[in-house]
């Protein structure tokens, strides 16, 4: 069995229907008790005080935010190869996913940034590069939207897919391209002596399976919607013709 | 028990009334789009089985 047999729209249906249920069960679970651990289970931070509970939504959701770009650019490549209609619908189900993402991460960021920082917003490199990232995502949306041809749209938006890329990875690395600026550095590194406390740790890490795994769920859902608009469309326009 | 957040309440608090707020938002509106997209295609194809 190939993982192309899913490039068939009536194959995809039918498999995705029978795991979406389970992904949005483990995510459900996931994000309930990372966020009760973090908020309820875990002291405050010896310089941060109790602020240090935003990280159990601050960084899963940046890290959605950068990789759902990733995934993105993963299914407009194989659109633009091998011109597989599920994938392209795919990168269009995973970008409003991305913006409340980006959106959660700069909101709760900022809330985090004021009584830390002493202001709400910093023209800093990774929160600058975050803030191009979240206005690519929208922009991405409107040339989905903007285009009457699919196919032609599904072009245009992976080629902005690929230069938006170079901000997604810039929000990742800005702190070490640059080494200045207000944010710290990465929360989370294979390195462990730079990783967060244990005792942060371990719920964060519960925090951010359970928000990929609704990431999966979402995209799964939102591109199980993308074939059927796509498929009534064709529908329509067949008996129009 | 509830956590003493003590003067960092606002930004505690508000970063998880707005993350929430935001991922139901986001879930339902996804949820909603999806079972409107399958009545919607359901209909149209009940429609032109009954043509044929």
């Amino acid at each position: 069995m190939s993982l192309w047999e899913y490039a068939n729209p009536v194959k995809f249906l039918s498999f995705s229907g029978k795991i979406v249920p389970w992904f949005a069960a483990g995510a459900a679970l996931f994000i309930a008790v990372g966020l009760y651990w973090g908020y309820f289970l875990t002291p405050d931070d010896y310089k941060q005080g109790s602020t240090v509970k935003i990280i159990y939504l601050h960084v899963p959701a940046a890290l959605i935010a950068i990789n759902a770009w990733f995934m993105m650019l993963v299914a407009s490549l194989i659109w633009l190869i091998r011109r597989h209609h599920v994938s392209a619908l795919a990168a269009r189900a995973a970008a409003p996913i991305g913006i409340v993402m980006t959106l959660i991460t700069l909101i709760t960021g900022a809330l985090w940034g004021q009584p830390m920082w002493g202001t709400w917003w910093a023209w800093d490199p990774r929160l600058t590069s975050f803030l191009i990232l979240f206005l690519f995502y929208l922009g991405y949306v409107a040339l989905w939207a903007a285009i009457d041809n699919p196919d032609t749209a599904a072009d245009l938006t992976s080629v902005l897919c690929m230069v938006g890329s170079i901000f997604a990875v810039m929000s990742r690395y800005a702190v070490l391209f640059w080494n200045q600026g207000l944010h710290q550095g990465a929360s989370l590194s294979l390195d462990k002596e730079k990783n967060v406390a244990d005792v942060f740790y371990q719920p964060l890490l519960m925090s951010i399976t359970g928000f990929v795994l609704l990431f999966v769920a979402l995209v799964l859902i939102g591109t199980r919607t993308e074939i059927r608009i796509r498929r009534a469309s064709a529908l329509l326009a067949r008996e129009r013709g | 028990m509830m956590p003493d957040l003590g003067k960092y309440a606002f930004a505690v608090l508000g970063s998880y009334a707005v993350g929430l707020a935001l991922l139901a938002i986001l879930v339902i509106w996804m949820v909603l789009r999806n079972t409107a997209a399958r009545k919607r295609l359901e209909q149209i194809e009940g429609a032109r089985d009954g043509q044929n």
